[in-house]
């Protein structure tokens, strides 16, 4: 009985949480491609081959690369500092590596216009390097801007996956190591490295699928369509146009950043699979 | 002396983990630091190390003050409490690391690893990781790692604690062979009397960041100073009060008695053993019988206070409840100014240590 029970609670479970996942999330990504290729393919070359497009998949992939490799060096900094060293604020230097989980993008992204907009008070600051260094950086509404905004929401992923490994591992043994002479590159090298591996290239897929998809804080920062849009603002300017043409290439270009996603959801299961066939 | 403590301080915040710790160890020697758990202990070894910095003082190691000596450079060997053996690499490779680190020669570097592999008795499992060996053989492999580089030092933090009681008396000889074999001075931490007195050449004991005592371990055992080493080390029994204990009546006020169970004699009334020491004789009831496995531990009530005495199980049987003839030969007496042996009085001119 007791089984039998439990038998159809699982069936139950099951049933739910398929309907759940069609109705949100299957149902929605086969719309998209649905519209997408509703003008046939023709059409649909035609919207992704569109400079607007390809711009806009530049600056994407820019700021996705940029962000990756800033956010996986202060990641790696942080969570060094946060688990090997004491020190007083430690506690306020792990809170505030949160912070980007827990504030709206739209917010980081007024944020930097309020400091480097116009009339922000870090803009006579930019001028004066830029006037020094006979360069013309815009830290708002320009490519840059688009980075930056992208750097901010999505650097936890990396510490944070890499944090609770370095715990779990202790001193103990690169204190070994230490008192057999090693340097401390060698001990980064042989020691904490194979340890920490699978879970920042984890970090790092998931920081990269973040920064495709990114909209609030870019949105912000961006308006130059062609020029600073990423492939988000492309699809909601596309949508935002009204015509019927324009709808299905937004879709078109949609089902590009669902392609992204997909190859790095099937990433991130590799990797998931090969981290833990290697955990010792 | 080969190494040195000389006063060494050390505060962790408020709580003072070593206070003018001084002592030396000669070249060869295996000593151990005893103590219980939260003594201090392995703060001292890990300052020897240089994994921690002392406050104050100096460490000595070959005449050479190497206070600023990274851990790197003092030439010591370091085995930790759970090993931490690299868990990413095999077994040939943990005890390659700090020939490697050193750029040794590859074929010297091989040739040492063999070597150190069939020192420790694990051939043909030298490709295997750290989580495919047992407790017993992890310890083999952090030793051999350790003295793969030819330190001058041994230090080892709790050898044994993680490993289980049966095995744990087979490693502890097989540690001790295996330090004479290299013939190299070696530090070890530990919180177990037992296996103190068992491996070590001399214990220096600590207690609350302090050095209370050191020395051979019979002589800590014969002649504890304080009366922390006397219940630390061996079994005893602390009186309250001696007050009408015949043979003790004079000038015990003030002092803080401790007696062990071999200067406690318990009899029967008809043993004629012990005729001509009746004059000293106490009334005991016993309150409770322990087999010991090669022993009975018999709990005495005599005039008022509990006294615990071995009973060899070739002697007459005893039930709980019976009287005995009780007789206390000595005991020992501890004040501020230090410690002493007080024989009963009136057993003077017999010799007690003949029975």
């Amino acid at each position: 009985m007791e089984e039998r029970s439990s038998k159809i609670a699982k069936w139950c479970l099951i049933g739910i949480s398929v309907a759940f996942f069609l109705l949100m999330l299957i149902v929605p990504l086969f719309e998209v491609l649905y519209r997408a290729l509703a003008d046939g393919l023709e059409a649909y070359g035609t919207a992704l081959g569109a400079k607007t497009t390809l711009s806009a998949l530049k600056v994407t992939l820019l700021a996705t690369v940029i962000a990756v490799v800033v956010n996986t060096v202060f990641g790696l900094i942080a969570s060094w500092l946060v688990t090997k060293f004491d020190f007083r604020g430690k506690n306020v230097l792990s809170t505030l590596i949160d912070i980007p989980f827990s504030i709206s993008p739209v917010i980081a992204g007024l944020a930097y216009i309020m400091t480097f907009g116009r009339t922000g008070w870090a803009k006579p600051l930019l001028d004066g390097i830029n006037e020094a260094l006979g360069t013309d950086i815009a830290l708002v509404f320009s490519v840059p801007a688009v980075v930056l905004a992208t750097i901010f929401v999505t650097f936890p992923f990396i510490s944070r996956e890499i944090i609770p490994l370095l715990y779990a591992q202790g001193r103990d043994e690169e204190e070994a190591a230490a008192m057999m002479g090693a340097s401390g590159f060698t001990i980064f090298r042989k020691i904490t490295f194979p340890h920490i591996r699978w879970g920042l290239l984890y970090g790092v897929i998931l920081c990269a699928a973040r920064a495709f998809g990114e909209f609030g804080a870019v949105y912000a920062v961006s308006k130059a369509r062609g020029k600073t849009f990423t492939l988000p603002l492309e699809i909601d300017a596309l949508y935002m146009a009204g015509s019927a043409d324009s709808i299905t290439q937004a879709f078109a270009v949609s089902s590009l950043l669902v392609g992204m996603a997909l190859i790095m959801l099937i990433l991130k299961n590799i990797v998931e699979y090969r981290g833990k066939r290697d955990d010792l | 002396m080969y190494v040195e403590m000389k006063e060494i301080c050390k505060k962790f915040g408020d709580y003072e983990a070593a206070k003018q710790i001084s002592f030396g160890i000669e070249k060869g020697k295996l000593v151990a630091l005893l103590g219980p758990s939260g003594s201090g202990k392995t703060t001292i070894l890990r300052m020897l190390a240089g994994l921690e910095r002392q406050d104050r003082g100096d460490v000595v190691i070959e005449g050479k003050v190497v206070n600023d000596v990274p851990a790197s450079e003092r030439g010591i060997g370091f085995v930790f409490q759970n090993y931490a053996l690299f868990r990413y690499m095999t077994v040939y490779d943990n005890i390659a690391f700090g020939l490697k680190v050193q750029k040794a020669d590859k074929q010297k570097i091989h040739a040492r690893v063999m070597e150190m592999v069939s020192l420790i008795g694990l051939e043909g499992l030298e490709k295997r990781y750290p989580n495919q060996l047992s407790g017993g053989q992890r310890q083999r492999v952090a030793f051999a790692r350790a003295i793969a580089p030819n330190p001058q030092l041994l230090l080892l933090d709790e050898p044994f604690a993680a490993i289980d009681a049966k095995v744990r008396k087979d490693l502890r000889k097989w540690l001790k062979d295996m330090i004479q074999k290299v013939g190299i001075t070696s530090i070890f931490v530990t919180h177990d009397q037992e296996e103190a007195v068992e491996v070590a050449d001399d214990i220096i004991i600590i207690n609350e960041g302090r050095l209370e005592q050191m020395g051979s371990p019979i002589a800590i055992y014969k002649n504890p100073k304080t009366p922390f080493v006397a219940q630390f080390i061996g079994t005893s029994t602390v009186l309250e009060n001696m007050v009408g204990f015949k043979g003790y009546d004079d000038a015990l006020d003030g002092k803080k008695v401790i007696v062990r169970p071999e200067f406690v004699e318990a009899f029967k009334s008809d043993n004629k053993k012990f005729a001509n020491m009746m004059n000293a004789v106490e009334e005991g009831v016993i309150e409770n019988v322990v087999f010991r496995g090669s022993y009975l531990e018999l709990t005495l009530l005599v005039n008022g206070v509990r006294l615990t005495t071995n009973r060899s199980l070739e002697r007459r049987h005893v039930d709980i409840g019976e009287k005995m003839c009780v007789l206390l030969y000595r005991v020992y007496l501890f004040d501020d100014k230090g410690a002493e042996i007080r024989k009963n009085q009136l057993l003077k001119g017999i010799d007690v240590e003949a029975l």
